[in-house]
């Protein structure tokens, strides 16, 4: 273990030197690697920062890291896509509150062999079944990202326990979407990834969605500011005012707006708007 | 393999047209491993000397202790330094997560044991051929390891080297402190990690090509030192 | 065992102007590896001049010289310097010259610089003077370990001299040098002896021991075989051992 009196006399060494990088008016957002490396913050960033001067931060990383950075105040806005947890977030006082801002959906992505004969089905408790019964190999995230909780919640509807055959055909990255892809491709696996990451994903190889339509594979995303009561360090004007931003028409109509090889990406949803 | 290719193409496109974005990000990867390299140095150099020097009961477990931090693991590094500076933690109140400073400080945890190992071994090497000689001028222990400090200086700008390649190659610690921010604490490794987990493998491979020259660019300009030091016999 | 207990030169009747002197050892001895290496040692030494330390390899020489400088413990005895046990106190007013120059990684002004710092009197006058003592006046940019073998262990030398030492040590300066640059070493030394610091002088070469020296203490086997004036030593040495070694003698 490091001796705090060793790390502080870094800090005081250090602090000198590059301190103070997070200027005035600059926010965290604590997001995911599906938001952020599908681009759309690039997308949506430069307009808001230009309007207001403020700067937004973002660390991209899975909801589950996403909600505990911020549960340690380590951020100002909360955007992630796991509903359950994020309410369960603002319940234990973590947040002010909790808002819809836009979904997109989940596909699942295979092989152009397709082994386990899923492709063209909208219903993915069936496509689940399939894939598990033949034996398949399927690339499964496992670490608690929002993407990962939903493929759990769907894989107990569809009656499997993918657990059980861990590091057989179900195999457990434990990595970011993208890293998941990656590892998914590379060994032929089955990957449920939401679309956006999907469509600006950059090594698809032989790779096309297989299964998508089903209601299940709603992918929700919601946006909250970290309580200033509990984290003082919380700038609430600034994360407000980004809140304010994203579910306003000109917030809205950015969000719908972001395509990638003309497909549109994410679909606004926040409340009063159509 | 096409992707080596295309990744040739296009570091040598980045490199070529001054990309900004790579600019930015080159220099604070540079920033960040340089400065964490010479606060390193600054610890690691006179511990080593001292622990090279020095004969005191317990010097072997520090020894011991030493050595083993060389193989810390960059992203334990990185959640511990997370965990202090975190707003939850004890060094929260410095609002220094997700700053360039962060990962400075990550980076130098990392490497000072690695700075201090290897200069203890150079110094102990140069103490052994001058530790009669300073006796017999009645040296102070601040003075001989000043001394030795300074004789070794050739040898332990590799001893830096090597500190500043395993800094500047890091990814852990880095991106669990910094945050992989764009345009604040985005660096080298982590946009190479994010460009590869956006599946752009020739732009992430690029990066690591651009990355791998500044590595050969500086270990060559130390390599020249060092040779120039050696036709005088001060190496 | 033989006590060795003249007082030399004889005709510098006055004592020492360093108060470091007499040397006086008493039952000096020192084993390492089950081996006692220096074997009851007892020896007075005062007045001014050089003394000659000479005897066969393995006598004990340079442990000697190292003993009373107080570079490694003694195992058993005392050594006194003016009365005062060897220790740091002592040993600053003390210069050693090894056979194999230790000289730093840098320039010659620097190696002189150095030690002339750590004794609080750098300035490039003191330097200069010190390596035109040497004869290596205007040679302070160069690299020191780019030196003659001759030129490094003059600039030993000079950096001995820059401690302003009341004694100075000298452990087979020239042993491995050729007749000249031994020849210029032996001019520096007799005339730092003129200049009053004593000189105790490691060597196994006899015409060197003649011509530098004022008495000269003949080790064997870890003791002394016998301590005698420069010029009756070389006439009419006493001990077997001693006789045996000028004479060619393979002596063990």
């Amino acid at each position: 273990m490091i001796k705090k009196g060793v790390l502080a006399a870094f800090l005081v060494s250090v602090a000198v030197t590059g301190g103070g990088a997070a200027a005035e008016g600059a926010i965290f957002v604590q997001s995911t690697t599906s938001t952020a490396n599908s681009g759309l913050y690039d997308h949506l960033l430069p307009a808001f920062s230009e309007r207001t001067g403020i700067t937004v931060n973002v660390v991209a990383v899975g909801t589950g890291q996403a909600i505990k950075n911020a549960a340690n105040c380590d951020g100002d806005v909360l955007l992630v896509h796991a509903k359950g947890a994020e309410e369960a977030f603002v319940a234990q006082g973590g947040g002010v509150e909790r808002t819809d801002l836009m979904y997109n959906d989940f596909v699942i992505v295979g092989p152009d062999g397709d082994p386990a004969g899923v492709a063209g089905l909208s219903d993915a408790g069936t496509a689940l079944t399939r894939i598990a019964s033949s034996g398949a190999l399927f690339a499964s995230r496992g670490d608690d990202s929002g993407t990962h909780k939903k493929e759990i919640g769907l894989w107990a509807e569809a009656g499997v326990d993918p657990v059980a055959a861990s590091g057989g055909w179900y195999r457990e990255t434990g990595s970011g979407m993208g890293a998941t892809l990656n590892a998914g491709i590379g060994m032929g696996a089955y990957v449920m990834t939401d679309r956006a990451t999907w469509i600006s994903f950059g090594n698809k190889q032989d790779y096309t969605v297989k299964v998508e339509g089903d209601p299940a594979l709603f992918n929700q995303y919601g946006v909250i500011l970290v309580s200033p009561d509990k984290c003082a360090n919380v700038d609430a004007e600034a994360g407000q005012a980004f809140i304010d931003w994203l579910v306003s028409d000109a917030g809205q109509e950015a969000i719908a707006s972001y395509s990638v090889e003309g497909q549109q990406l994410f679909f606004p949803n926040a409340p009063g708007h159509d | 393999m096409h992707e080596f290719g295309e990744a040739i193409g296009l570091a040598f496109g980045l490199v070529a047209g001054f990309d900004a974005d790579l600019v930015e990000i080159v220099g604070l990867s540079l920033y960040v491993s340089l400065t964490a390299t010479l606060i390193a140095c600054l610890i690691g150099l006179p511990l080593g000397a001292i622990l090279a020097v020095a004969r005191f009961p317990g010097r072997n477990a520090c020894l011991i202790v030493v050595n083993a931090l060389m193989g810390l693991p960059p992203v334990v590094v990185g959640l511990i330094v997370y965990l202090h500076l975190s707003r939850a933690g004890p060094l929260g109140f410095l609002g220094l997560l997700y700053t360039p400073t962060a990962m400075i400080i990550a980076q130098t945890i990392l490497i000072a044991p690695i700075v201090a190992a290897l200069s203890r071994q150079v110094v102990e090497d140069l103490h052994t051929e001058y530790a009669e000689q300073f006796r017999s001028l009645c040296l102070s222990r601040t003075e001989a390891v000043q001394a030795l400090l300074w004789d070794g200086r050739f040898a332990l700008m590799t001893v830096a080297l090597a500190g500043f390649g395993r800094a500047v190659a890091e990814v852990g610690a880095v991106m669990i402190v910094g945050g992989n921010i764009d345009h604040l604490t985005r660096v080298m490794t982590t946009a190479i990690a994010l460009e590869t987990s956006r599946g752009e493998l020739p732009l992430a491979l690029a990066l690591g090509i651009v990355l791998m020259v500044i590595a050969l660019g500086v270990n060559g300009l130390v390599h020249s030192l060092r040779m120039t030091a050696t036709r005088f016999a001060y190496a | 065992m033989r006590e060795a207990g003249l007082k030399w030169p004889v005709e510098a009747e006055a004592v020492s102007g360093s108060k470091l002197m007499p040397l006086t050892v008493r039952g000096l001895s020192f084993c390492a590896g089950g081996r006692r290496l220096i074997d009851h040692i007892s020896l007075t030494l005062d007045g001014d001049g050089v003394t000659m330390v000479m005897g066969p390899n393995g006598a004990g020489k340079s442990l000697f010289l190292r003993l009373i400088h107080g570079l490694i413990p003694a195992s058993e005895g005392e050594i006194k310097w003016g009365g005062a046990l060897i220790g740091p106190e002592v040993r600053r007013h003390q210069a050693l010259v090894f056979q194999k120059p230790v000289l730093l990684r840098r320039s010659v002004a620097a190696n002189v610089d150095f030690v002339l710092k750590s004794r609080g009197r750098a300035s490039p006058e003191a330097r200069e003077a010190l390596l035109e003592r040497v004869g290596l006046g205007g040679r302070g940019a160069q690299a020191a370990r780019l030196l003659s073998g001759g030129e490094q262990q003059r600039l030993a030398l000079a950096r001995a001299l820059a401690t302003e030492p009341e004694v100075l040590l000298l452990d087979e300066p020239t042993a491995s040098l050729d007749p000249a640059s031994a020849q210029a070493i032996e001019t520096i030394v007799a005339d730092v002896a003129r200049s009053g610091t004593r000189v105790i002088f490691v060597t196994h070469d006899v015409g060197q021991a003649r011509r530098l020296g004022s008495d000269v203490v003949f080790l064997a086997r870890g003791r002394i075989a016998e301590h005698t004036p420069a010029d009756a030593f070389f006439d009419t040495p006493s001990s077997r051992e001693a006789e045996a070694y000028l004479s060619g003698e393979l002596v063990l």
